[in-house]
């Protein structure tokens, strides 16, 4: 036999691997994603498309300026796609395209890039983008427009093309979300359309039944921590059960609590992102427990009708502290004498 | 894309129900076995080849010392070095011949070691000296630890720790369990399962000879359930000779159940205190390998010359269970299997989640050598490296409930300090965060590094 030169790959152990990869883990959140677009399409018509469109498109942009001179382009682990995507889902759909574009930039520019780019940073970079838009339009930001209905899917809510920093029309068929119904006109709605989803709100904040069913799906899959979005439904419901029993008049029931507002979908998709969630599995109940409680504040006593992004925005800067005071009992520290 | 059996994965295996029914430890990963390449082919036995080498420390503890010099004639299964303290073990030649050298020697590991080289005689039958069976009923456990010693036995699942150190025990210390580790967690390894299947009388008695020397209550065997063939002739044969202190226990397949401390909790439910060994709860462990050479030096005075190795993997042409004589080449081996393929990629030593990557052919095989695996592009893969995005998938994976990520990152900063606070040092490298790492980080490694810098600080 012909003796030849091989080139052998000498490698430290392990060799074989799950065949997870980051990229991977991200396309399943964003095909998780289609869904909830796509029903969202279906309420709100085309409108809603273009916002999540533009968001994206902002966020890839920034990805893009800041890391083009990068050997390994961080535009191939989907992350920008993925926030942007999250962005425009929690965005009113009748929101002028030119804002939705800017809090793309704003998510991914000060909420990623500038903290050292994947795995970095402190906050969900898609929420950032959102509250930096709340806070500089609230006007648009809180103008949710009713379901389309008859329209027909094709047709644009009025607001979509305005330019930039022109008066926004606020003539357009607008609905007030059932939280806005529930902490200014005291008034609640049904929980069972709230659980299929056809009421005012942003995208991702209207089918509770599709939420649910996405997010056991990803957690069969492994792709998400089941335990954040239990802690977070789970204390919500609890912490309102009790205002509940305590006045049933003043206080909404919790079945109307977990499903109203953007509960459901920053339980799925927000809070469970890992890069601002702990790393540790007690980390990640403190975490959940913690948001569901500033949630339940906010919205049942606070000036603002809906507390999430809040809440998550708040527990991600503890996560750092959480995990510090978090780590895993190690194997075989801290047991009684026999061992048990 | 993404397909739908692995949506369904994890629903079936709560609902197949033979996952969660079988003991286990927490934690751990699962990785593919790639054990049907190998795991139905019977034990052979390897041509004898021309040279061997025969480093004098591979065992853990001091090295052993030379008894023979070089032009020595030397007789199969003689003695060649002798134990160098304690914690250290004979050596015997694996074949008739000669003495070559007495010089350092590539090890797998890729140091260098002081060893033995012996050149077979090409003539001799290589048979065995008739011995009579030695009588171990009647020895005292101190002549018997003697005995194991001179045998040269260690533990043959692969971190070759002289057998007879865990049979001296301090005063007042009492074994009430006997594990035997018949987990064979690694994939692609069918070394052990072969061993059981085919010799489940040799493993039974090696067990009972250990249990009535240590005078302890009982043996537990434990094999995971993808050798249920192993575990029913093990059953068979503890029924047949009424072993009433001897137990075999399916356990579910995970990794790395075949640590010793996860099969202790597996097979027990206890948790081995940290900084303390099996021992100080009463309990010993060895593998199937090591209580089968106690079990043949016994009976046919048969030191521990060679060992079963699984070769495997897709860059071997014929993958075999081989009996290879203790310091055989690699090289000799993989002819025997039919070479290597052309497009040979990495060869590992050992299993594929703790195995030493070998850079030379010509190293040779050892006590701990339980497999020879060749990858070719079917099975490596170099993980493009992302940054860590504290998924916890590595935390899910460690079975000491360790936190990896954090780990390898304080290694990034050589915050070796802080890596001991936080239980470095209990690491067992087992490689199961490395595996579970969706941004390819080589997790376990930058602990290795880490733990070994704590040690050089010490």
């Amino acid at each position: 036999m012909e003796k030849q030169k091989q080139k052998l790959i000498v490698q430290a152990a392990p060799y074989l691997s799950h065949g997870i990869t980051a990229p991977k883990a991200m396309l399943d959140i964003i095909y998780a994603l289609i869904p909830v677009a796509l029903l969202s399409v279906w309420f709100f018509g085309i409108s809603s498309l273009w916002v999540i469109i533009s968001a994206t498109l902002g966020g890839v942009l920034v990805e893009w300026l800041f890391n083009r001179e990068r050997a390994d382009n961080p535009l191939k682990d989907g992350s920008a796609i993925l926030t942007g995507l999250l962005l425009g889902l929690t965005l009113p759909a009748g929101l002028p395209l030119w804002m939705a574009f800017l809090g793309g930039v704003v998510a991914i520019g000060l909420g990623k890039t500038v903290w050292g780019g994947l795995g970095n940073n402190l906050f969900n970079p898609a929420l950032l983008g959102r509250a930096f838009l709340l806070g500089n339009f609230p006007i648009a930001m809180t103008t949710w427009p009713a379901p389309i209905g008859d329209a027909g899917i094709f047709s644009v809510y009025p607001s979509t093309f305005t330019w930039p920093f022109m008066q926004v029309a606020t003539d357009s068929v607008s609905g007030a979300t059932p939280l806005n119904l529930m902490k200014f006109q005291h008034q609640f709605t049904d929980v069972g359309s709230l659980f299929i989803g056809n009421v005012s709100g942003s995208y991702g904040e209207t089918s509770a039944l599709l939420l649910l069913v996405i997010g056991g799906v990803l957690i069969l899959r492994r792709s998400i921590d089941w335990r954040i979005p239990a802690a977070l439904l789970g204390s919500v419901f609890v912490l309102s059960l009790i205002f509940f029993m305590v006045d049933s008049r003043l206080y909404p029931n919790p079945f109307f609590m977990l499903f109203s507002g953007g509960l459901m979908f920053a339980a799925v998709f927000m809070a469970t992102d890992p890069v601002t969630s702990p790393l540790t599995p007690k980390g990640a109940w403190i975490f959940g427990i913690g948001m569901g409680a500033i949630t339940v504040l906010i919205r049942l006593f606070g000036g603002l009708p809906e507390g999430v992004m809040y809440a998550v925005l708040l527990m991600n800067a503890t996560v750092p502290l959480i995990d510090k005071i978090s780590q895993p009992r190690a194997f075989g520290h801290g047991l009684k004498k026999d061992g048990q | 894309m993404h397909s739908l059996s692995a949506i369904f994965q994890p629903i079936l295996a709560v609902l197949r129900g033979d996952e969660d029914v079988l003991p286990s430890f927490s934690h751990g990963v699962h990785p593919q076995e790639h054990r049907a390449q190998t795991e139905n082919l019977p034990i052979q036995r390897a041509p004898f080849g021309k040279t061997y080498i025969l480093p004098l420390g591979q065992h853990i503890g001091a090295p052993a010392k030379p008894v023979v010099a070089v032009g020595d004639k030397v007789e199969r299964g003689t003695l060649i070095a002798q134990a160098g303290a304690f914690v250290s073990t004979a050596l015997h030649a694996p074949v008739t011949g000669w003495v070559k050298a007495i010089e350092p020697r590539r090890i797998p590991s890729g140091q260098l070691q002081n060893a033995i080289e012996i050149e077979a005689d090409p003539y001799a039958s290589q048979r065995l000296p008739t011995k009579a069976a030695i009588p171990w009923q009647n020895l005292s456990l101190d002549d018997f630890i003697q005995h194991i010693q001179n045998a040269g036995i260690v533990g043959l699942g692969g971190a070759a720790f002289p057998s007879h150190v865990k049979y001296a025990l301090p005063d007042g210390v009492k074994i009430k369990t006997i594990i035997i580790n018949g987990a064979e967690c690694e994939p692609y390894l069918t070394n052990d399962h072969r061993l059981m299947l085919e010799r489940p009388e040799a493993t039974l008695q090696g067990a009972e000879i250990i249990r009535q020397k240590l005078q302890a209550d009982a043996v537990i065997i434990g094999v995971e359930l993808n050798k249920a063939h192993a575990l029913d002739a093990l059953n068979q044969v503890i029924k047949a000779h009424h072993y009433q202190h001897i137990t075999a226990k399916a356990l579910r397949v995970k990794y790395p159940q075949g640590a010793e401390k996860m099969l202790i909790k597996s097979l027990l439910d206890v948790e081995v205190p940290v900084n303390h060994i099996p021992r100080d709860i009463g309990v010993l462990v060895n593998n199937v390998g090591t209580a089968v050479a106690i079990a043949d030096y016994f009976e046919f005075g048969l030191p521990l010359i060679e060992r079963i190795v699984t070769v495997s993997g897709s860059g071997v042409s014929r993958p075999a269970n081989l009996i290879v004589p203790i310091g055989t080449r690699v090289r000799e081996l993989l002819d025997f299997c039919g070479g290597l393929t052309d497009n040979i990629k990495e060869i590992v030593m050992g299993g594929p989640m703790m195995g030493t990557p070998i850079t030379s052919l010509d190293v040779p095989i050892l006590k701990g050598s339980s497999g020879i695996l060749a990858f070719t592009a079917v099975e490596t893969h170099k993980p493009k490296e992302y940054a860590c995005i504290h998924c916890g998938r590595c935390l899910d994976a460690c079975p000491h409930f360790l936190n990896p990520a954090r780990l390898a990152k304080l290694a990034k900063y050589q915050a070796y300090g802080e890596m001991a606070k936080l239980h470095a040092m209990d690491c067992v490298e087992c490689g199961a965060c490395t595996f579970a790492c969706p941004s390819g980080i080589p997790i376990a490694h930058l602990i290795r590094v880490g733990k070994h810098e704590i040690r050089a600080k010490k």
